[in-house]
This record gives C-alpha cells, structure tokens and sequence, in this order.
C-alpha cells in the first residue's frame, strides 16, 4: 500500500478509525470498507436493523437560479429526468448526459423548499469535480453554484432506520419516500432526505461537518444501529439493482442501454431537449445493442467485475460489471451488459470464471425485495 | 507430526508422506467472511507455488498455491456447503486439501510456528 499524501479525510475519519475500521482509499478518500463486524455481517445487520455510512466523500451543492427562470427548467438542460416537476421538497434520480447520449454521473436533486429558486445536488465523490465544473459553466451567468464543502452526509438506511432517528425526531417517521425536510436533531440543523441506495427505508442527513460525529455517535448509541463500511455499502446497493456509477454505467454507456428507461419521462422523450436526446430517442425507438440486466449464477462461486458473458455456443455475449456475494440473497449475484437478443429473464449464459464456463441465468432485479416508505401505503 | 508455513499463509501438517493444507488466522482474518472454496481435482498434480485452490471472501478472489509438489489424494467436502468453516476453524476443520508429498527437501524452505509468528508480526 502506498501512501497518498494527497488523500482526504472526511470529518468522520477520527470516529472510524476510533471504532476500529479497516481504511482503504476511495474516490480520493480516506475511507472505512469495514469495521471489525465484517462486511456480512454488517450487511444482514442493516437488513434486518439499520446502518450509519459515512457518504460525506458525495459532492453536495446548491443551485440557484439567477433571474427569473426556475432553475429546474435550467438544470433539465443537462439531465433527461422531469425536474420541473418536482415539487418543493421532492426528490428525483437523474444523469448528467454528454452530446453522445452517454452517461458522465447519476444524482440526486432535490427541489429545496427553504431558498428561493433552489436545488440541492449530492453527486458522486469521484465525479464531482468534473460534475460541478460542468453546471457551473453550462448555466454560468443564469445560475449559480454553491459547493457544501462544510457539510458532511450520514445515510442511516434499514428497516428500522425510522425508528432510530425518529426516537431523535419523530417529524422524520412520517416523511414520505424521495422527500426532503430541513429539521433540528438533537439541536443540530440538518437536511433530512428519505432516501437511500440500499434498497431499504431509510434516510440521507445532511448535517453541519463539525457536528457529523457528534450525531453519528448519538445515533451508534442505539442498539438498532450499527456503522457500516464502503463492502457492505456495495453489496447491499448489488442486491437492490442499483448501478455504481463507473461500473455499471459510465461514459460508454446511456441510459437505455443502462436500464434507465424510467429516468426519462414522457414530456422530456416529448421535448428532446436534454444533451444526447437524438441519440436516446433513436435507441429508444429502434433499440440498442446491448442493456444492463441482472446475473444469477447457478452456482455458489460469485462471479467478480469483468467476468466475460458467453452463450451456450461458448461466443462472448457480454461482461459483468459488479458482482459479488448477497448475503441476504444467500448467494452469487451480479449485473452485467448482454446483447439484446440474450436479455429476457431467464436466458441461460455462461460466466467465464478463471477460464471455466459457469452456468448462469439471465434475472430479475432487485435481488432482494424494496422496502421504501410510502405515505400512501402506510 | 510436524507443521510448517508458507510466506503466502499456509499452513501444511505433514503425517508420513502426505500434507495436509489450509490458511493460517492470519490470512482468513485478512479475507474477511469465505463465501467459496474451489477445490482441486483428486489426482490433480502441482509444483510448487502453482495455484491450487482459489478462496472468495464477501470482498475478493484469492489464490492458494499449493505449498509443495505432489499430488492431490483428498479435498475437504465440507467446504463446498459451508465455506465459512475456514473462518471458523482455519487450523483445523478448514482445512482444504491432503497432497502427496513428492520432495520432502522442499519441507526445508518452509518456516516452522515461531518463524512464522515473527513473519506476520513483521507484517503488522
């Protein structure tokens, strides 16, 4: 291991090294893959209970419109998704998209209710330079960028996750799903989103950096949480279907060959006005070559990134691009890219692992059931 | 009945001619929760250092070389449903494979309990 004098620290380095984490760089991080529960076990425990991450390496800013135009209608000049729609306090999944159609990150937007004319942007950690270059200038001079270099951001994710912070703050219980709310816990002023990438309940708090650990502590203290590390993080996000953005998705890939169909609503399809919209409508109208699907092995070796898809001839059809072992699941899962012809549920492929062909089933995703909150529902 | 390790972590029990061969608490502490062990073939044949087994934890693939030449006589079964004995009990029902021993000179090159301790504490 090499020493990166250039490596940053989150503001709650300290608390995990203190809880005993094994640190590894990530994204330019300095950042916890495990504390010494192991990855499985903190990966069933915040199935079944709830786990506090560490995602203050994500980039958070504020976007402001300038002038009188409404910043959604701005910002929808950059990504497919209905942004306009959102109301005060809503929450949607999009992509930034170059002029190729191709994806350079997927985000969170949130329509912020407590600015004039606002949304608030958590991006990736390893894009967010990139990211953030790219708004400021696009819609320079028409709106304004503001970087929350100061905040740190807890997910607290599980099916019990509305009872640890509701115990903090019982306003949170009641939050429907993809909606945010500006609230005091424990004193501490924090932005409350009902959202997550686990596939469970749970919540993303945006909270001041000098108070990160102090909240994190209070919400270790309780018995339904424990800390979990960037290993669980990925195997629980694998199990729910969703794509890591560099892995899954990247700057080769849209949205349609990405399974992201549903990120691009009827009206923006309508409008065609979102970066790469030629390119998109034509793959949605005439199809596309190859599309992410879920991967099931038959048997109980995982199947790791990379790993080459063949048909049952023995020709390559495709590549993993993350799999690993779901412990909920109880067993290999992964995902990967296959040529259209080869994508219905229930294909049978081989996986080429360490020169063997391993059977293998085109599936279903999410591998494990979602257990979002939904008002209506409840 | 003598015990002896690789620099990789292995551990090999030599009983008679035959060795039998696992991963040492260091290298499964390391790993992290096995989720699978692919197994040799029974009268499969290795040299020295070739990959004999691969280990996969929830987090990564890795190699186990057989430590010395021979032959594969017998494979550990057990590890086929419950990969995590080799967390559980590394030394001892973990073990993965029993390997005929064709040079016992190669037994030299390997480092005895105490050497070994030393090895791993150079490590940390």
């Amino acid at each position: 291991m090499t020493f990166d004098e250039n490596i940053q620290k989150t503001q709650l380095h300290a608390l995990h090294v203190e809880l005993g984490a094994k640190m590894v760089p990530f994204a330019g991080y300095d950042m916890p893959v495990q504390y010494p529960l192991g990855v499985m076990k903190e990966h069933l425990f915040c199935r079944e209970n709830s786990g506090l991450f560490d995602v203050s390496h994500m980039g958070q800013a504020f976007l402001k419109g300038l002038g009188g135009e409404d910043v959604a209608s701005l910002f929808e000049e950059l990504v497919p998704g209905n942004i306009q729609g959102l109301k005060p306090g809503g929450i949607r999944y999009s992509m930034l998209l170059n002029e190729d159609g191709h994806i350079l990150d997927d985000l969170m937007a949130t329509r912020y209710a407590y600015a004039e004319n606002t949304l608030y942007l958590v991006v990736n950690a390893a894009c967010k330079e990139e990211d953030f270059a790219l708004i400021g200038k696009a819609l320079e001079g028409r709106a304004e960028l503001t970087r929350l270099e100061d905040r740190a951001l807890i997910a607290l994710q599980g099916p019990k996750a509305a009872v640890a912070l509701g115990r903090l703050v019982p306003d949170v219980m009641v939050m429907d799903f993809m909606t945010a709310l500006n609230i005091d816990i424990d004193g501490i002023p924090c932005f409350v989103s009902r959202s997550g990438y686990t596939g469970e309940d749970g919540y993303e708090i945006s909270v001041p950096g000098d108070r990160a650990s102090e909240l994190s502590r209070t919400l270790l203290a309780m018995e339904e949480v424990e800390a979990i590390g960037l290993g669980a993080r990925d195997s629980l996000r694998l199990e729910a279907g969703l794509c890591l953005y560099g892995h899954d998705i990247d700057d080769t890939t849209t949205p349609i060959e990405g399974d992201l169909i549903w990120a691009i609503p009827k009206r923006r399809r309508l409008e065609a006005n979102f970066p790469g919209a030629e390119v998109i409508l034509n793959q949605l109208s005439n199809g596309v070559g190859r599309k992410r699907v879920g991967i099931l092995p038959d048997g109980r070796a995982p199947a790791r990134e990379h790993t080459i898809i063949q048909d049952l001839g023995g020709n390559d059809i495709g590549e993993i691009t993350s799999g690993g072992f779901g412990p909920s699941k109880g067993g290999p899962v992964a995902m990967g890219y296959v040529t259209n012809a080869h994508s219905e549920v229930g294909t049978p492929v081989n996986l080429l692992v360490r020169g063997k062909p391993m059977p293998a089933k085109v599936a279903a995703m999410p591998f494990v059931e979602k257990r979002f909150y939904h008002k209506s529902k409840a | 009945m003598t015990i002896k390790f690789s620099e990789d972590h292995e551990w090999i029990s030599i009983e008679g001619d035959i060795g039998t061969v696992g991963i040492t608490n260091y290298a499964q502490n390391a790993l992290g929760d096995v989720v699978f062990v692919e197994l040799p073939e029974v009268g499969a044949s290795f040299a020295k250092g070739d990959e004999a087994s691969v280990v996969e934890s929830v987090k990564a693939a890795s190699e186990i070389y057989a430590p010395i030449s021979g032959e594969i006589v017998e494979v550990n079964g057990k590890l086929d449903d419950a990969p995590d004995t080799v967390n559980q009990s590394p030394r001892d029902d973990g073990w993965f494979f029993r390997i005929s021993i064709s040079d016992t000179s190669e037994l030299e090159g390997l480092m005895d309990e105490d050497g070994y301790d030393e090895f791993v504490k150079g490590l940390e």
